[in-house]
């Protein structure tokens, strides 16, 4: 093993009516999957800020992930749907600044996909080992 | 050069002055050098016969002003140029003000001049004079040069909304056709470099920004009561510009929270000091909300649903968004 | 400072087996704020319990946090030991260290350093928890009903022999609907008014009911319990408490060359009427627009001949303000318009008629007494074409028809087809369908004997065009299974014209603040959990307002409706969820960004008072939560651009404290 090895930050907001149940799901099965990903429970998916996003990345996070309930499913109707729109464009706009487009995803995690969560969670821990620290959002006076 | 010219604009303000429409009068005030106008509120015909001016540099956006003039007594007439009106409309759309303590005088624009662009060229200038053969200024150093409105045009006025005001109580001039240029022509440049050469493009851009706040402060979509880079509880807020991810915090957020309120005015970049085009960061949206969600001006219609507060059962998806830019 | 107490569990093995929890417990104790920490075997035992409840008191903690299995499991055992130790149920925060962390990671080490990562976040989020009260409002025991169709009747009647007072508001000047214009009732063939009638003859008499027909609401105030509701109730220039419904006036009235709405103007009523024998109310109606007296004022001939003396010229409009604690909305469909779908001659022959106009000629009641015999000319028909989906599933023609299929359409057409055929043999019946859709109790059987023992003629395939050549009808079609072209000589075509919502729906859902798709239906609550209850709390859906539906589906969704509108009414108190959006209106810029989002109505904004830094007052508008209806979801916290809106239980600075803390 390497004594250096990366350890990424990645912070997983998800919603208390699918994705959260969907990452207990994993729980129960004991689907496997790195202790770098920490979830943070809020009740929909459109809770999130993208401020809150961006204060992760500020403060040292390496990944951020979003889960929701499928379009369609929200507990609250529609709070999916605003999400999807809110991250697209906060998405493209990170894009447009040059900022590593793998470093944030959106998944639609059901209660009962425990399997997907465990699997999504695996690949992106996978894909941000891949792409390194993050540099290019993070605030120094963060690292101190 | 304009076609209106300031002394019909005068007469039309006296004349409400005088028949008690209207009780002061929100216009441009003469600077010390004709380019430096600033945005002034005249409560007589006197000061204003004397210090309103109107000239190809009234590019100053009046939307904005309203909010505090509007919560006064009285009724304020204002000038608002065609683009300006969207910015109007948008505010409408908003509530916030009540649109019957304004009286708009709605007038044509042939485009205004970006001063930024004429000292790049010229370098600092004394003075400006506009007549029908063009602009003429007094450089510093190297005397008098005549320069036509259209080789120095602000960046907005280059890919201009139209020339027909979606606002007005009156109108004055005439509403002709315009052939602006594709105003996502910069973004889509900057969508086809690499991630790398993106993010050193805006490293450059954005690492001059000394967050002086004159973008929000001038932006008629940022009229919060209080900004959130002002308060203490919303966990973004800075006064001063620190390390290399603040400054993109800031612009990021900002924009995100015009997203979809913004109507171009680029008032952002014409006010920014350090010369960033921050109008490159709305455009995105612009183009990003106009090509997945269908095309939408905000300002154009009063009450119109802002894309960010709206939805579509079959959007595309997040990874999708960003995929498409390969293309 | 918040004194905090930290409680890790061990949960058996569960958690201890892959976190060393006494290690967690250690480190969790140097967080700021935490006085107490300790780990125990089972939290959530008695035992668990009792050890927190006697360290709160010990301790004098204001706040606890327990690292343990999935706040899915345990939240709320946790807030129950937090209030029975004294402190208020929200001042407790949950680190799920078992399903996400202990049984998905199998090193100690790699378990053991995220569970404390975890307890931190949960401490830090813990710091700026507030005290959190249920709020609670009172509950009106009355449900209103709007709309007066089979399925507003339905819950009308569950809802009253629950115990409750119910009104109904139709707009017609009788209850029935729909159903009540229909001849024979599809799978069974029963007769429409014959299983209809006397539910609305319970419907008129019941002594918790009240009908308030010919009628409109105007206005919708409140929210879930509390709702303030204005009726208009239109004049209909008789006197309600008088008329007996004897219908001399009626007879007498010599304007008689009125359309008549019942028979979809294919015949013609009097200017005071009454809509069919059957009425509920049986009260006449003066049509102002048809009525001699009130558009000239001669005439007066019914005031002569009423011996009731119920006539009233003078009548006015008047409005009714109502409180009730459910709203059902019930406001149906009607068959749309058939203008512009010109190829199928609707507009240019009397003998193109829509399927509910076919209903009211099959109807004994109807403009032709149940004989079947063409508009034009009276005489019986010997071919008749079918066309199915007329208007429905037309997935590139939106603008004038409607993208969902109708449901109802395949069913009633087999009805009419067989029902043609069983009274007239020598009448030859084809059917053009795009597919024919069953699925229903006893509806494919229903459908394979309108082909089998009747003999109907269905064909797969759409009609072109209709074109009118003397007295035949040319249907010009094409048989996809033959893959030919067909045409035939009509007597008659019937049109199963697409249902749409009624008109009135979509004025009537902004009162209600209640969410409508795009084809104005009402939308549910949650489109499988939750089906028959608007968004809106307190707005419930029956029938054809949510989406196409058959009498069985209509009224089983009333009775669920009425169920659910029982079972809220049934309270005495609404207890709210605590976690519920909330304004800081200082910062509040009125924007409206927040109330577009908001999925439930929740956000009204109101003018307020505000002295500003100049000294000067100055009004401005502002949002409000009601916290009855707010559900926490927090859509309008991101919508406010100057984060005046913030989600208690939530807050912004909670979820950012949370994110330093595993940042860190």
């Amino acid at each position: 093993m390497q004594v250096n090895e990366f350890k990424p930050k990645i912070v997983a907001f998800c919603c208390n009516w699918c994705s959260y149940a969907g990452a207990d799901l994993a729980g129960n099965n004991r689907l496997n999957y790195p202790a770098d990903v920490k979830i943070i429970r809020v009740p929909c998916s459109c809770r999130v800020n993208p401020t809150f996003i961006l204060r992760a990345f500020q403060r040292g996070a390496d990944g951020v992930i979003l889960c929701g309930c499928h379009p369609g499913d929200c507990h609250y109707t529609s709070g999916n749907y605003y999400t999807r729109r809110r991250m697209a464009l906060l998405f493209s706009m990170l894009d447009y600044l040059g900022i590593e487009r793998e470093r944030t995803r959106v998944e639609w995690v059901s209660a009962a996909e425990g399997a997907k969560f465990s699997t999504t969670m695996n690949e992106f821990v996978e894909t941000i080992k891949n792409l390194g620290e993050n540099k290019r959002l993070e605030d120094l006076r963060c690292k101190k | 050069m304009q076609k209106i010219t300031r002394e019909s604009l005068i007469q039309k303000g006296v004349e409400l002055l005088e028949n008690g429409t209207v009780d002061r009068i929100l216009g441009w005030g003469k600077g010390e050098f004709g380019y430096d106008i600033t945005p002034t509120v005249f409560y007589d015909k006197e000061s204003f016969s004397k210090n309103f001016e109107f000239s190809s540099f009234c590019g100053a956006n009046f939307s904005k002003y309203l909010l505090k003039e509007t919560r006064k007594g009285g009724k304020i007439l204002v000038f608002i140029k065609p683009c300006d009106s969207y910015s109007f409309n948008q505010l409408l759309t908003e509530h916030r003000f009540d649109k019957d303590k304004v009286y708009v005088v709605g007038i044509s624009c042939e485009g205004m001049a970006d001063v930024n662009k004429i000292k790049q060229k010229y370098g600092e200038i004394a003075s400006v004079k506009e007549d029908e053969n063009g602009i003429t200024i007094s450089t510093l150093y190297d005397g008098d040069k005549t320069i036509l409105l259209d080789e120095v045009l602000l960046e907005r006025c280059k890919v201009c909304k139209g020339k027909e005001c979606v606002y007005f109580d009156e109108f004055i001039g005439e509403v002709k056709e315009n052939n602006p240029q594709d105003r996502f022509e910069k973004v889509s440049a900057l969508e086809k470099m690499s991630a790398d050469e993106r993010f050193a493009f805006w490293q450059n851009e954005l690492s001059r920004c000394i967050r002086c706040n004159a973008c929000r402060d001038v932006c008629p979509a940022c009229t919060c009561e209080k900004c959130v880079f002002d308060n203490p509880n919303s966990g973004v807020e800075n006064k001063a510009i620190s390390d290399s991810f603040e400054e993109k915090m800031f612009h990021i957020i900002r924009a995100f929270h015009v997203a979809g309120r913004c109507t171009d005015c680029g008032e952002c970049s014409r006010v920014c000091p350090q010369g960033i085009p921050l109008h490159l960061l709305n455009r995105k949206f612009i183009k990003d909300i106009n090509g997945f969600y269908g095309e939408y001006q905000a300002g154009k219609e009063i009450g119109s649903r802002a894309p960010l507060v709206n939805y579509k059962k079959d959007d595309l998806e997040p990874s999708e968004a960003v995929k498409r830019e390969e293309e | 400072m918040q004194r905090i107490g930290v409680f890790v569990c061990w949960c058996g093995t569960n958690i201890a087996g892959t976190v060393d929890v006494s290690k967690v417990s250690e480190a969790l104790k140097n967080e700021p704020g935490v006085v107490y920490s300790t780990d125990y075997q089972y939290m959530c035992s008695q035992a668990g319990q009792d050890l927190i409840k006697n360290a709160v008191k010990e301790h004098n903690l204001t706040g606890i946090v327990v690292c343990s299995c999935s706040p899915r499991m345990h939240e709320n055992t946790f807030r129950k030991t937090a209030s029975a130790a004294g402190l208020n149920p929200y001042m407790v925060e949950i680190a799920n260290i078992r399903e996400q962390c202990s049984w998905v990671h199998k090193d100690i080490e790699v378990g053991t350093e995220k569970a404390i990562i975890l307890g931190r976040a949960a401490i830090a989020k813990l710091h700026l928890n507030a005290p959190l009260t249920a709020g609670e409002s009172p509950v009106t025991k009355r449900a209103l009903v709007i709309g007066g169709g089979i399925a507003g009747i339905q819950t009308a009647l569950d809802i009253a022999e629950a115990g409750f007072p119910v009104d109904i508001v139709e707009k017609q000047p009788t209850i029935g609907g729909k159903m009540a214009q229909l001849d024979k009732t599809f799978p069974t063939l029963d007769c429409a008014a014959c299983i209809l009638t006397p539910k609305m003859v319970e419907a008129g008499s019941h002594e918790k009911i009240n009908i308030y027909a010919y009628s409109q609401v105007e206005e919708v105030n409140g929210f879930v319990g509390n709702f303030e509701v204005k009726i208009r109730k239109k004049a209909r220039f008789v006197k309600e408490d008088l008329c007996t419904g004897c219908g001399i006036c009626t007879e007498k009235c010599p304007q008689k060359k009125v359309p008549n709405e019942f028979n979809l103007g294919m015949d013609n009523r009097s200017a005071i009427y009454i809509p069919f024998a059957q009425a509920v109310p049986k009260i006449a109606t003066i049509d102002p627009n048809a009525c001699a007296k009130l558009k000239t004022g001669k005439c007066g001939l019914c005031e002569r001949v009423c011996t009731a003396k119920a006539i009233d010229y003078t009548q006015q409009d008047q409005i009714i303000t109502e409180k009730y604690g459910a709203i059902v909305v019930a406001t149906g469909f009607n068959p749309i318009s058939m203008d512009k779908f010109d190829e199928f001659a609707y507009n240019q022959s009397k003998d193109v008629v829509t399927s509910l106009e076919y209903e009211r000629i099959m109807n004994a009641a109807g403009p032709t007494a149940g004989k079947l015999l063409r508009p034009s000319d009276g005489k019986h028909p010997h071919k008749i074409v079918f066309i199915q989906c007329v208007g429905s599933r037309c997935e590139n023609c939106a603008e004038k028809g409607k993208e969902y299929c109708s449901k109802i359409c395949c069913m009633y057409t087999a009805k009419h087809a067989m029902l043609t055929r069983d009274k007239y043999p020598d009448t030859d019946v084809t059917v053009f369908y795009i597919d024919v859709r069953t699925p229903g109790k006893a509806f494919d059987e229903f459908y394979r004997r309108a082909v089998e023992d009747y003999g109907v003629n269905y064909v797969k395939g759409m009609v072109g065009k209709v074109i009118p050549d003397g007295d035949k009808l040319i249907v010009r079609g094409s048989s996809l299974l033959d893959n030919k072209q067909l045409t035939i000589e009509a007597d008659m075509v019937v049109l199963a014209a697409a249902i749409e919502p009624d008109k009135t729906a979509r004025s009537l859902a902004t009162m209600l603040t209640a969410s409508m798709d795009t084809n104005d239906f009402f939308t549910e609550a949650h489109p499988k959990l939750r089906p028959v209850e608007s968004p809106t709390a307190g707005v419930f859906l029956s029938g054809t307002c949510q989406g196409p539906k058959d009498i069985p589906e209509t009224v089983s969704q009333a009775g669920a409706a009425a169920a659910k509108v029982i079972g809220l009414l049934a309270k005495d108190k609404l207890t709210g969820n605590p976690c519920v959006a909330e304004p800081n209106q200082l910062m509040c810029n009125g924007c409206s960004s927040c109330e577009r989002v908001c999925p439930y109505g929740a956000i009204t904004y109101e003018d307020k008072e505000y002295r500003m830094p100049d000294r000067t007052t100055q009004m401005r508008r502002v949002a409000s939560v009601n916290p009855a209806v707010c559900q926490g979801c927090g859509a309008c916290t991101v919508a406010c651009p100057s984060g005046a809106m913030d989600l208690k239980g939530f807050t912004n600075k909670q979820i950012m404290a949370e994110v330093d803390a595993i940042c860190k």
